[in-house]
């Protein structure tokens, strides 16, 4: 009896949603329509200037300097041999590592300085500390190229006062690669500091507390609580600041433009040299190609990252 | 015999709690000295810019004295730039690139986001991934193939290739930004609006964007600063003074060959930077926002 009843009961049920669901469906259908009709837009902006100039760019680097031919891999051969491309590969890596390095050091240590003084005067400190973030960075690098000047220039000035000789600092290969190092960690420091300030504020209290019941001192504090705690977001900033660094322009095509005997070069300015100043666009491809494998291994890990993190969220 | 009992009680517990309130204190002061030393460390290259930009030529060329101080200021390089055409031309190429830029990308990006954010559609999810890839590409893996495609288009040496191709750099970030915002608004508000009627235009206008009003500016600004400081796009495809913008036209007119006019090449800096430095003053919290959102918002 209770069975006889109940199947009906559910029979009507099941038709009745299923009159619903047609609804329901063409519902979504006519949603996703239009869902697809507002990503438009960004599908065509990222298809023709991001997505097809990436594959033409493989076109352009199998091709001879006229483009008339199709030489295959000759390029990246050609390159890889040339005593200059090896010099940009060593710079290139030289120049992201250890800015990346000193850029996540120094962010880290203003960031426990700023979470260390109160709250209401965080503001004016973080605004003063931001200021190398916010000016655009071609035009600070002209300042810092007028400071390191070498005859009447800023620190030259400084170094006589104390009596020392003037240092040629973008005349001499291996300062120049210092300066253009330097720069970049001036510029990109603020950033890392704010993001790890970020992170060290959403580290909950209670685990500190715990820890110095537990006894812990402040160096065991920062490695058992701090550091596991903001694992996800360091490995994201530094993984997201190497693409960065490791694309970088401004600051060597400024400052040394590639100077003194090719030392400075890195990918995106020899590329600039080669492919827009001498007209040769096939090397140049090639050249920027290089770039490639580094970027796609990083974006690996800061997207596995990132989806980790927003798991984290959700949960 | 109690009463002094508690009373040594009392004097140790003091004295425990001052060690401690002056250690506390040693630290403050560390961190406020030591945060002291990176401000100076910061700001020497904006001071220097500054006091350049206030030094005649003829101070400048004298090379006497301390670089670092300026003995007459005077604003005439100021005043030169404010009245040569080609700078203007410049600071109206930038202001027109930069307004037409972050009105398509916002665009772009709210519609996307919002899409993204609410209407599952296939691929949607795929979609979203790809539009983070995107934000890491860089430009300087792209400008040479672009080069060519600018070409064909018979856009090189024309700004209006700019507001073509800074969209590229400012779209994936504040479409990844909005999502983020648009995420954290409750599905009942969409559900509200639906059963009163509510179109999903009218819904977005209505709903979305007032209250992620936050996240657009902080996408707003995102998308002005990039826009406004790009150097490697506008060094390759402008040429002619007449179409180059503020970070190409100060580098390529004020220093012809070998003859650098410092004094009024940092003034030029001085009122380039000016627009990022007061949207930076009035909006820092958002700035903020802004940065930290890709890491905390998802």
């Amino acid at each position: 009896m209770a069975d006889g009843t109940s199947v009906p009961i559910g029979g009507l049920a099941s038709a009745k949603s299923a009159g619903r669901k047609t609804a329901m469906q063409k519902f979504a259908q006519r949603r996703s329509t239009t869902g697809f009709l507002l990503c438009l837009p960004l599908i065509l902006l990222v298809a023709c200037f991001v997505v097809y100039p990436a594959f033409y760019a493989i076109y352009l680097s199998m091709l001879n300097k006229k483009m008339t031919a199709f030489v295959g891999l000759g390029n990246f051969q050609f390159l890889l041999k040339r005593h200059t491309f090896q010099l940009v590969i060593f710079q290139s890596c030289l120049f992201a590592i250890t800015a990346v390095v000193l850029k996540a050091l120094l962010g880290f240590t203003l960031a426990h300085l700023m979470h260390n003084i109160p709250g209401k005067n965080q503001k004016i400190w973080r605004g003063l500390l931001l200021v190398p973030w916010v000016i655009p960075l071609a035009l600070s690098t002209l300042t810092w190229w007028w400071m390191f000047d070498p005859s009447y220039s800023a620190f030259n000035w400084v170094l006589n006062q104390f009596g020392f000789a003037n240092v040629p600092w973008l005349g001499v290969g291996w300062i120049a690669r210092f300066c253009t190092i330097a720069v970049n960690v001036w510029y990109g420091t603020p950033f890392f500091m704010i993001m790890y300030l970020a992170a060290l504020k959403s580290v909950p209290e209670q685990l500190y507390e715990a820890s110095a019941i537990d006894g812990a001192n402040a160096v065991q504090k920062l490695f058992f609580v701090t550091l596991p705690m903001m694992r996800n977001i360091i490995s994201i900033t530094v993984l997201f600041s190497l693409i960065t660094t490791f694309a970088d322009f401004d600051i060597v095509r400024i400052l040394t433009a590639g100077g003194p005997q090719d030392m400075t070069h890195v990918f995106a300015t020899y590329a600039f040299q080669v492919g827009i100043q001498s007209g040769d666009i096939p090397l140049g491809a090639a050249d920027s190609l290089f770039m490639f494998p580094i970027l796609a291994f990083a974006a690996f890990f800061v997207l596995r990252g990132v989806t980790k993190r927003t798991k984290e969220i959700a949960a | 015999m109690s009463a002094s009992v508690t009373e040594r009680r009392v004097a140790v517990a003091a004295q425990r709690k001052n060690s401690l309130h002056r250690q506390r204190m040693w630290a403050l002061w560390g961190s406020y000295i030591a945060l002291g030393v990176f401000v100076v460390m910061f700001l020497v290259p904006p001071f220097y810019t500054l006091m350049t930009s206030l030094k005649s030529s003829a101070e400048i060329s004298a090379q006497v004295g301390s670089p670092w101080l300026v003995k007459h200021p005077s604003l005439e390089n100021f005043w030169y730039l404010i009245t040569y055409p080609n700078f203007q031309r410049y600071y109206l190429n930038s202001v027109i690139v930069t307004i037409l830029t972050v009105a398509v990308s916002m665009v772009i990006s709210v519609l996307a986001a919002f899409s993204l954010s609410r209407m599952g559609f296939w691929g949607s999810q795929t979609l979203s991934t790809g539009v983070f890839l995107t934000y890491l590409v860089p430009p300087s893996l792209l400008f040479i193939p672009l080069f060519q495609i600018i070409g064909q288009l018979g856009l090189i040496n024309n700004f209006w290739c700019l507001v073509i191709l800074y969209p590229t750099l400012a779209v994936p970030f504040c479409t990844w930004i909005m999502i983020g915002y648009f995420s954290s608004i409750p599905r009942e508000l969409d559900e509200a609006a639906l059963i009163d009627g509510a179109g999903y235009l009218q819904m977005l206008w209505k709903i979305f964007i007032p209250v992620a009003m936050p996240g657009i500016i902080a996408a707003t600004i995102f998308a002005f600063t990039v826009s406004w400081g790009a150097f490697l796009y506008p060094l390759a495809y402008l040429y002619t003074s007449n179409q180059m913008v503020l970070t190409v036209g100060i580098i390529s007119d004020l220093i012809r060959g070998d003859v650098f006019q410092w004094g009024k090449i940092m003034a030029a800096c001085l009122l380039a930077s000016l627009p990022p430095i007061v949207i930076y003053a009035f909006l820092m919290d958002y700035y903020v926002a802004g940065l930290t959102a890709g890491a905390t918002k998802g």
